[in-house]
């Protein structure tokens, strides 16, 4: 159902939400960018409306909530170990289309690929989501070309009109109730979807593994500062590394966490004995990029990659990921002329 | 020709190598103007000078070759320059009323350059305000960040712009490029502690090299902006010298009336015979002695609590 919400009524509604859960939208850190004087959008928590950023991309995705940046496991002693306790409260996360589609791949990974993963579980059993309406795309924006930008699976959709009301689409029946009451008009919202974006990509069809011998990888060894920015801000990244470690005002006892981590960064394919799968900063591009846009569809059936673009945002180095996808084509004829030689 | 020069060079017109020729000297503070300011300049060196215009040394512009009888016109043409870059002046249309405290120079600063700090020009202009016009031989300087583009060390006073490092452990996952650019790029503040940097507080110097390379924005600015503030390098002929730390993590409210204060201070020890009564403040302060000068600056200052005054305070550099 639909509903038209002044912005008190709107915080009265995200405020009776926020008693069973926290709310985490894209927001503005004044002053949190890395450069003096600027801001940084990310996500946060929010108790008003107008908190929720709805005219900026967020730098980074709305994935900390599943998934935290670093998680504790256990803490242990020499004879004992706890788990921390699971969150009190569930989760109410405000996101758009293309994110909304990578909680799909996030589900995919830690739920369906083997066992499922219980740290992640216990949070995401308590998530639920608010859908960013998206009435234009932003620059880097390819979601359509990856068929991410249009969504039903949403507990409610919200976006503002051009009164600056808030505009609610409501498909969680549990809460309808709540919007109904608070509503100043019930009528027929459908959330903005976007149906083209400035930039477009086109993974070949009859991409294969083989392009992994075209000669474009080598450009990035020296572009690239294999920072990781573009995983880190990365929806459908699921990667992290494992930590033990020792509180150092008592060497018996200590924590293991688990901590993001990226195949861009330094130490990714490090293994026993010294060795490093891919030390050139080209080659964790070409396994990164294939493996947003082909090997996970080899083995889930559909692209990983949503085109939300914020990997083309973050980059420092103006490397763009949408244009590395589109040089898929002409590098896989190369690599075909070359084996006809 | 009948020229009072003490009166011209007061009035920031130069006395020339050729007779009746006169430079007229443009002030601009922070080094950052309006572009529709470079038209009249130019207007002046084409109608009164000889079509050429000097880059100066500390920012401003020189437009050379101008006919001492022209400076009325060129004041004149000068107005909208002085008032529109908010230089304090005592008549209008009289050009500029001092020389001595030379032109505020800036590095881009954060209008532009991502490893800044703070606004170079807007500092400069706010001290500009404060302490122009005033006779006295005063050079300031501010550099947007430690890499110290603008060189503020060679100045009376030197203002180079700190950030003071926030971390939140929580979004740190490890990558280690705040570790590895503050030793290859900066001075080697952070360490590894169970997977996480560790900042050693009395080696920072507060550059922001780890807030501009971490991914994650584990490493925010401070809300506060800070300053190291350096005093008395000097350039020229005898015993010239760098600046030495006085204040590290200062504010910009304490530096504003810490330069205050040494007019004061100058005004009470400037030797009264100094030729062009011109005496660098480097001098006196040899003279009085470090103590009385610091006795001076410090007066009603009230620094932030993390402000570390530096204690003694040593010079060295090149006697001839
Ligand atoms: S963000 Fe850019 S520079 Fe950093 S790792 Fe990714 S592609 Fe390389
Ligand atoms: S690869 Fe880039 S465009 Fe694709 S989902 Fe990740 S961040 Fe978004
Ligand atoms: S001193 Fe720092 S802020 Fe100024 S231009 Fe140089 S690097 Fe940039
Ligand atoms: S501010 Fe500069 S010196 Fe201090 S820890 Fe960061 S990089 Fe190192
Ligand atoms: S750069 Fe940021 S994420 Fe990387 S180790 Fe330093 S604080 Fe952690």
């Amino acid at each position: 159902m639909g509903y038209r919400l002044t912005k008190e009524a709107c915080d009265g509604v995200l405020q009776k939400l926020s008693l069973n859960h926290t709310l985490f939208a894209p927001k503005r850190f004044t002053g949190g960018g890395p450069f003096s004087g600027t801001d940084l959008i990310r996500y946060g928590k929010i108790a008003s409306a107008d908190e929720i950023v709805l005219d900026a991309k967020s730098a980074h995705s709305f994935k900390e909530a599943l998934l935290p940046i670093t998680e504790t496991l256990f803490y242990f002693t020499e004879e004992q170990m706890k788990e921390p306790d699971p969150p009190a409260q569930g989760v109410l996360v405000f996101l758009r289309s293309c994110d909304l589609h990578a909680v799909r791949r996030l589900d995919e990974i830690y739920l369906r690929n083997g066992a499922e993963d219980y740290y992640y579980k216990r949070i995401r059993e308590k998530t639920r989501f608010a859908l960013i309406g998206c009435p234009t795309a932003f620059d880097t924006c390819f979601c359509v070309d990856m068929v991410a930008n249009r969504s039903d699976n949403y507990d409610f959709s919200i976006e503002q009109d051009e009164n600056a009301n808030y505009l609610i689409d409501c498909r969680a029946a549990d809460w309808a109730a709540l919007f109904e009451a608070a509503a100043s008009q019930t009528l027929a919202v459908e959330p903005s979807f976007v149906a083209a974006t400035p930039t477009r990509v086109g993974i070949p069809a009859l991409l294969d593994a083989g392009v992994a011998a075209a000669a474009m990888w080598d450009q990035y060894d020296g572009r690239c500062i294999k920072c990781g920015r573009c995983n880190f801000s990365c929806p459908t990244c699921t990667c992290y590394t494992m930590q033990d470690l020792f509180y150092t005002d008592n060497g018996k006892a200590g924590e293991r966490r688990r901590v993001w981590a990226s195949c861009m960064v330094d130490g990714f394919t490090d293994v026993a004995g010294g060795g490093c799968y891919r030390p050139k900063n080209g080659q964790r591009m070409r396994f990164k990029t294939l493996h947003k846009v082909f090997d996970y569809k080899q083995r889930f059936g559909y692209q990983m990659c949503v085109g939300c673009g914020r990997c083309d945002d973050v980059c420092p180095e103006y490397i763009s990921f949408a244009r590395i996808v589109n040089r898929l084509e002409e590098a896989l004829r190369e690599v075909k002329s070359d084996a006809a030689e | 020709m009948d020229i009072n020069t003490k009166e011209v060079i007061k009035n920031a017109f130069r006395v020339t190598k050729a007779r009746g020729l006169t430079a007229s000297r443009i002030r601009v503070p922070g080094g950052h103007l309006k572009a529709e300011y470079l038209e009249i300049i130019h207007q002046i060196a084409r109608e009164y000078g000889n079509g050429t215009v000097h880059l100066t040394a500390r920012q401003g512009f020189e437009v050379p070759g101008i006919r001492f009888e022209d400076m009325p016109l060129v004041k004149e043409l000068l107005q909208p320059v002085i008032a529109g870059m908010g230089i304090n002046q005592t008549e209008p249309g009289q050009g500029y009323p001092a020389a001595g405290t030379r032109n505020i120079t800036a590095c881009i600063g954060n209008r532009v350059c991502p490893y800044a700090c703070y606004d170079t020009t807007a500092f400069a202009q706010r001290l500009e305000k404060a302490v122009f016009p005033n006779n006295l031989h005063f050079k300031i300087a501010l550099t947007g960040c430690p890499n110290d583009c603008t060189k503020v060390r060679m100045h009376d006073f030197g203002i180079i712009g700190m950030t003071l490092p926030q971390f939140e452990p929580e979004r740190c996952v490890t990558c280690r490029a705040c570790i590895h650019n503050c030793r290859k790029k900066s001075v080697g503040a952070l360490s590894e502690i169970n997977y996480r940097p560790a900042r050693n507080e009395e080696k920072c110097i507060g550059c922001g090299e780890c807030i501009v390379s971490c991914p994650m924005a584990a490493w925010t600015r401070s809300r506060e902006k800070y300053y190291r503030l350096t005093l008395f390098g000097r350039t020229g002929r005898r015993n010239p010298r760098l600046g030495v730390d006085f204040i590290k993590w200062i504010d910009e409210d304490s530096i504003i009336k810490i330069i205050l204060n040494t007019y004061d201070y100058v005004e009470k020890y400037i030797d009264l015979n100094a030729p062009g009564g011109k005496e660098h403040i480097g001098y006196i302060v040899d003279r009085t002695g470090f103590a009385e000068y610091q006795k001076w600056a410090l007066r009603d200052v009230r620094l932030p609590a993390i402000a570390e005054v530096t204690q003694p305070v040593y010079w060295g550099g090149l006697k001839y």
